[in-house]
C-alpha cells in the first residue's frame, strides 16, 4: 500500500488494519511519533492527516489512501528547524521530552489555522495532550513565542 | 597532611580514570554513574566539568550509567545527583587540571602559577605554549586515587556554572532527528515481547495446560510468568491479548476497594518506632491541645511512555538496556534473581520517558532478561502496555498523618506529636539485600523482596521524611508505622513521605494559626529562626502580594518546607477559585537551592514539580476493584491537563557561595498544603484527605 509521509510516497507491505503508529515506528522507521496509550487519551502519537491532528495509534493505514501524513520529522531539521521547534528549544520547553512530538504537531495545526492564537486557543489545542513532567507552562510560552515570530516574519 | 572529606562517590570509586579520560584528542571523557531522567543532569555535569577543566562544554564527552564504563554511584534519586556526582566530578576535574599543569610546568621549567588553560591548551604568561591536555595526558597516571586536594574554581571565574546552558538532550527530542529513547532502539534481528502480568499480587496460574496462539508466536511460560514473543510489536500485542483471555488465575492477594479509602493503611499490621526530640517543658495540664488527621491515597508514577527494556543473552553473558535509575543495583539484583554471576551481566542506561521514582523500569528489564535467557542469541524488546504501566509498577504508598499540638497561652505549639502510617518507600532492587523484580517473583523460587525499612534520618528518612518540624518547637515526638505485609507493592516516589508529611504539617500549622487568630505567614515566622527559611517565606510573600484582597469563591494559601530538612528551601503561595471544582489560578514560589549550576534547569524542575504536585493533590488516586488495580487507563487515572495548569512565577534566591542543594523534589509537599490552605480559605472548610476532588468538595460543603 502507498502512503504519503512528509511529502514522500512510501510503499508499505502491511495489512490494511495496521495502525499508522505501528507502520511509522515499524517498517517506516520514523520514531518521532510515540506510543503512550494506544487509546486516543494521551496525544503522544499525534500526526497531521491532511493538516488535521489525528491519533496515529488508532488510525488504520487503510484510511490514509490519498491523504498526506505529516510527522515531527516533516516539520524541520537541525539546519532548518520549524519556528515551533526553534521556539521550544529557545524556551527549553520540555523535561523528558516524550510528549513533545505530539504536542508540536497539534501546535503546528493551531498556528496553521491562526497566526495570533490567544493563551486560551493554545490551551484548547493542547488539552488532549498529557505531559507528566509538568512542562506545560513552558510549552505554552514556546507556542506563544513561535506565533509571535511567525506573524512578525510574515508581516515583513 | 589534612584529611579531606571526599564525597561518597569518590570513596567508592577512588581512581581518577573511573571519572575522566583523554583517550580521544580534543575531547575529555567524563563518566558519571547518574543518569538522565528528564531532569537535565547531564547538562549540569558537563557545565561542572567544563568549568573546572577550563575547556568549552563541547569538549566534554559524557558517559553515563553503564556498568562497564562508569563509576558505581547507586541510584539517580533523592535530588542528590548534582551534590554527589557533580561534587565528585568537580573535585576530579580540578585535580586533573592541576596535575596536568604540574607536568607542563616541569616540561617548561616554570612555575605552575605562570600557566593558564585556554580550552585545553596550556598558556604561559598568556601566550600559547603549543602544549595541551591531550599531549600531557600520556604522562599522567590516572590510575592514582583522587585526593580532592586541589582548590575549586572561585565563583567569579566560572563560565558555565550558574548559567542557563541549554539542555544537551533536548534538540533530538524537539527535532525528531535522532532516536533518543529506549523505545526507539531497533538492533538487527530484534524480537518483540509482551508479558501477561499476574492480575493481582501473587496470583497463581490455574490453567489451561496449553494456550493457543498464532503459529508465529512463541509463548514462554515459567510458573506464573507468561509472555509472548513475535517478530513485530503488533503481533506481540495481539497475541498477548489472545493468550491473556485464556488464562485462569487463583490464590494470591486480590486487592480490595477499601484499600483506596482514607485511613485504610493505618489499620494494617506495622513495624513501629518512636523518637523524641528536645526538652519536654512543664505545661499546665489544662493547656489547649489540638489534633487533626490528614491522608493521601496510593498514587501511580504514570509516566507518559510505558516502561521498556531490551536484553540479549549469549554464551552465558547477559546484556541489558534499561531506563532504570540504578544500573549497578539492577545488575546485582538480576544476578541474584537469575542466578548468574555479576560479572556475566552488563547493564546500560538509555533514556526513557520521565521518571519520578522507582517505577516499572527495573521490572521490565527483568522481564526482558528472563526472556532473553529463554531465547538465547536474540535481542528481546519488552514494552509494557499502558494498563500495566499504571497498574503493575510500584505505587507511592497511601499515608495517614496524625498531628497533635499542645499550645501555649499565645497559641504557639510547645509540644508536638507527629504519627505517620504508610507502606514502605524504600523498596528499590537491592535495598537491604532484597530483589523486588516483578517478573522474577513469578518464576519458580522467587527471590525475596526487601524488608520494609525506614531510611535512616541522616540519609533523609523515608516515611518520616520531613516529618520532623522545621519550626522552633521545644519538644516533639515522632511515631512511625511501616506496614509490613502490604500489597500492592509500594516504593520510592518523588519526595517519599515528604509529600504527605509536609501536606499535613503545613495544613495543620494553618489550622493552628487560624485557632490563634494570627496571619498564617506571621505565625510561621514567629517560630522560624533559620534566616534562609525566613528569606524564602518573605520573598514569596512579596511576589504574591500577600496582603491583597480577594473576591468571594477565591482563596489564597501559603506553605513552606525545606526538603529532607536539609536540601532546598521552598515557600509557595497559591490562588484558587473554588466552586465545586478547585481551579488553580496563580502560583508564586521562592526557592533557595544554594549554588545553582543551571538556573533555567532549576526553574524547569521547580515548575514541573509544582504542576505534578498539583496533579497529585487535586486528581490522583489509585483505585482497586475485583482484585485488580482498576485505575489502569488515563480515564480512570486522570492527571492535570493544560486547561488546569496555573500561571506560575518562580524566583531563585541568589546564593552562589553556598553549596548546591537538590531541588528535584522540593516542590511536592508545600504545593499540596498551599492548595489545601487556599481551598480552606475559599470555602471556610478544610479538606484533609487527598485528592481534593469535586466529590470531596461537594461532600465537605454538604457537611
Ligand atoms: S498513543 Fe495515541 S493517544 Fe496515546
Ligand atoms: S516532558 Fe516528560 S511528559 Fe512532557
Amino acid at each position: 500500500m502507498l502512503l504519503t509521509i512528509n511529502g514522500a510516497a512510501r510503499e508499505v507491505a502491511l495489512s490494511d488494519d495496521t495502525s499508522l503508529l505501528d507502520a511509522l515506528r515499524g517498517d517506516l522507521g520514523l520514531m518521532a511519533t510515540r506510543f503512550g496509550c494506544g487509546a486516543e487519551s494521551c496525544g503522544a502519537c499525534m500526526v497531521l492527516v491532511d493538516g488535521k491532528p489525528s491519533y496515529a495509534c488508532t488510525t488504520p493505514i487503510d484510511a490514509l489512501r490519498g491523504k498526506a501524513v505529516t510527522t515531527l520529522e516533516g516539520l524541520g531539521d537541525a539546519a532548518r528547524p520549524h519556528p515551533l521547534q526553534q521556539a521550544f528549544l529557545d524556551e527549553q520547553a520540555g523535561q523528558c521530552g516524550y510528549c513533545l512530538s505530539g504536542i508540536l504537531i497539534s501546535a503546528k495545526a493551531l498556528l496553521d489555522r491562526t497566526s495570533t492564537p490567544t493563551r486560551d486557543d493554545i490551551v484548547q489545542a493542547l488539552d488532549k495532550h498529557l505531559c507528566r513532567c509538568g512542562a506545560h507552562a513552558r510549552i505554552i510560552r514556546a507556542v506563544q513565542r513561535a506565533a509571535a515570530r511567525m506573524s512578525t516574519s510574515s508581516a515583513t | 597532611m589534612t584529611a579531606i572529606a571526599l564525597p561518597l562517590g569518590l570513596l567508592e570509586n577512588p581512581r581518577l580514570e573511573q571519572w575522566i579520560g583523554f583517550e580521544k584528542a580534543g575531547t575529555i571523557r567524563i563518566a558519571s554513574g547518574k543518569v538522565e531522567l528528564g531532569q537535565g543532569i547531564l547538562t549540569a555535569l558537563v557545565q561542572i566539568a567544563a568549568d573546572e577543566l577550563d575547556v568549552t562544554a563541547q569538549r566534554i564527552a559524557l558517559v553515563s550509567g553503564r556498568t562497564q564504563a562508569t563509576p558505581r554511584e547507586g541510584f539517580t534519586a533523592g535530588s542528590l545527583s548534582v551534590e554527589h556526582s557533580g561534587g565528585s566530578i568537580r573535585l576530579v576535574a580540578a585535580e586533573v587540571r592541576g596535575l596536568l599543569l604540574g607536568i607542563a610546568a616541569r616540561r617548561l621549567n616554570c612555575a605552575e602559577t605562570d600557566l593558564t588553560v585556554v580550552d585545553g591548551a596550556i598558556h604561559r604568561w598568556g601566550v600559547a605554549t603549543g602544549l595541551d591536555y591531550w599531549q600531557l595526558a600520556s604522562g599522567l597516571d590516572l590510575t592514582q586515587n583522587a585526593s580532592g586536594s586541589r582548590p575549586l574554581k572561585p565563583a567569579h571565574l566560572r563560565k558555565y556554572i550558574g548559567t542557563s546552558v541549554p539542555r544537551v538532550d533536548l534538540p533530538a527530542k524537539v527535532l525528531g532527528s535522532a532516536r533518543p529513547f529506549i523505545h526507539d532502539l531497533r538492533p538487527d534481528g530484534l524480537l518483540h515481547a509482551r508479558v501477561i502480568r499476574q492480575p493481582w499480587p501473587g496470583a497463581e496460574l490455574a490453567g489451561p495446560e496449553q494456550v493457543t496462539a498464532h503459529a508465529d508466536i512463541q509463548v514462554v511460560r515459567l510458573r506464573n510468568f507468561v509472555a509472548v514473543v513475535a517478530a513485530t510489536e503488533q503481533a506481540a500485542v495481539a497475541a498477548a491479548e489472545k493468550v491473556a483471555s485464556q488464562l485462569q488465575w487463583t490464590g494470591g492477594v486480590p486487592l480490595r476497594p477499601e484499600q483506596a479509602t482514607p485511613g485504610w493503611i493505618a489499620t494494617q499490621p506495622s513495624l513501629n518506632a518512636t523518637v523524641t526530640r528536645g526538652v519536654k517543658g512543664d505545661h499546665a495540664p489544662a493547656a489547649k491541645r489540638f489534633k487533626r488527621t490528614y491522608t493521601k491515597p496510593f498514587i501511580a508514577h504514570a509516566s507518559i511512555g510505558p516502561s521498556c527494556a531490551l536484553a540479549h543473552f549469549e554464551n552465558g553473558k547477559l546484556r541489558v538496556w534499561t531506563h532504570s535509575q540504578g544500573v549497578f543495583p539492577l545488575r546485582d539484583s538480576l544476578a541474584k534473581a537469575m542466578q548468574l554471576d555479576v560479572s556475566a551481566i552488563t547493564v546500560e542506561h538509555v533514556q526513557g520517558a520521565g521518571c519520578y521514582g522507582h517505577n516499572g523500569a527495573d521490572d521490565v528489564a527483568c522481564d526482558a532478561a528472563i526472556l532473553a535467557r529463554e531465547i538465547p542469541s536474540k535481542t528481546i524488546r519488552v514494552m509494557w502496555s499502558r494498563a500495566d504501566e499504571l497498574a503493575a509498577a510500584p505505587f507511592g504508598t497511601a499515608m495517614v498523618v496524625t498531628l497533635e499540638a499542645t499550645l501555649s497561652s499565645s497559641g504557639m505549639p510547645i509540644d508536638w506529636t507527629t504519627e505517620v502510617w504508610g507502606g514502605p518507600h524504600a523498596q528499590r532492587p537491592g535495598a537491604a539485600g532484597g530483589v523486588n523484580l516483578l517478573g522474577a517473583e513469578a518464576l519458580p523460587n522467587p527471590p525475596k523482596r526487601p524488608p520494609p525499612i525506614e531510611i535512616p534520618e541522616a540519609a533523609g528518612g523515608s516515611g518520616l521524611r520531613n516529618a520532623s518540624l522545621l519550626y522552633d518547637v521545644p519538644h516533639q515526638t515522632l511515631v512511625n508505622h511501616i506496614a509490613t505485609a502490604l500489597e500492592p507493592r509500594t516504593s520510592s516516589m518523588r519526595g517519599l513521605g515528604a509529600f504527605a508529611n509536609v501536606f499535613a504539617i503545613e495544613s495543620f500549622v494553618d489550622e493552628l494559626a487560624a485557632e490563634a487568630n494570627v496571619d498564617p505567614l506571621a505565625y510561621r515566622l514567629a517560630m522560624t529562626s533559620d534566616p534562609r527559611a525566613r528569606a524564602v517565606m518573605e520573598q514569596a510573600a512579596r511576589m504574591a502580594d500577600w496582603t491583597l484582597q480577594k473576591a468571594a469563591g477565591q482563596g489564597r494559601g501559603f506553605a513552606y518546607s525545606r526538603y529532607k530538612n536539609r536540601a532546598g528551601y521552598r515557600a509557595v503561595f497559591v490562588d484558587v477559585d473554588v466552586d465545586e471544582d478547585v481551579r488553580l489560578r496563580r502560583v508564586w514560589c521562592a526557592v533557595d537551592a544554594g549554588l545553582v549550576i543551571n538556573p533555567d534547569g532549576v526553574h524547569n524542575q521547580v515548575e514541573g514539580g509544582i504542576i505534578q504536585a498539583a496533579s497529585w493533590a487535586l486528581k490522583e488516586s489509585v483505585v482497586f476493584d475485583q482484585g485488580r488495580v482498576a485505575s489502569n487507563t488515563w480515564d480512570t487515572y486522570p492527571i492535570l491537563r493544560f486547561s488546569e495548569v496555573p500561571e506560575i512565577h518562580v524566583t531563585l534566591m541568589d546564593r552562589p557561595r553556598d553549596p548546591p542543594l537538590g531541588v528535584g523534589e522540593v516542590a511536592q509537599g508545600p504545593m499540596a498544603a498551599a492548595i489545601g490552605n487556599a481551598v480552606a480559605d475559599a470555602l471556610g472548610m478544610r479538606i484533609r484527605d487527598l485528592p481534593m476532588t469535586r466529590e470531596r468538595i461537594i461532600a465537605t460543603i454538604a457537611g
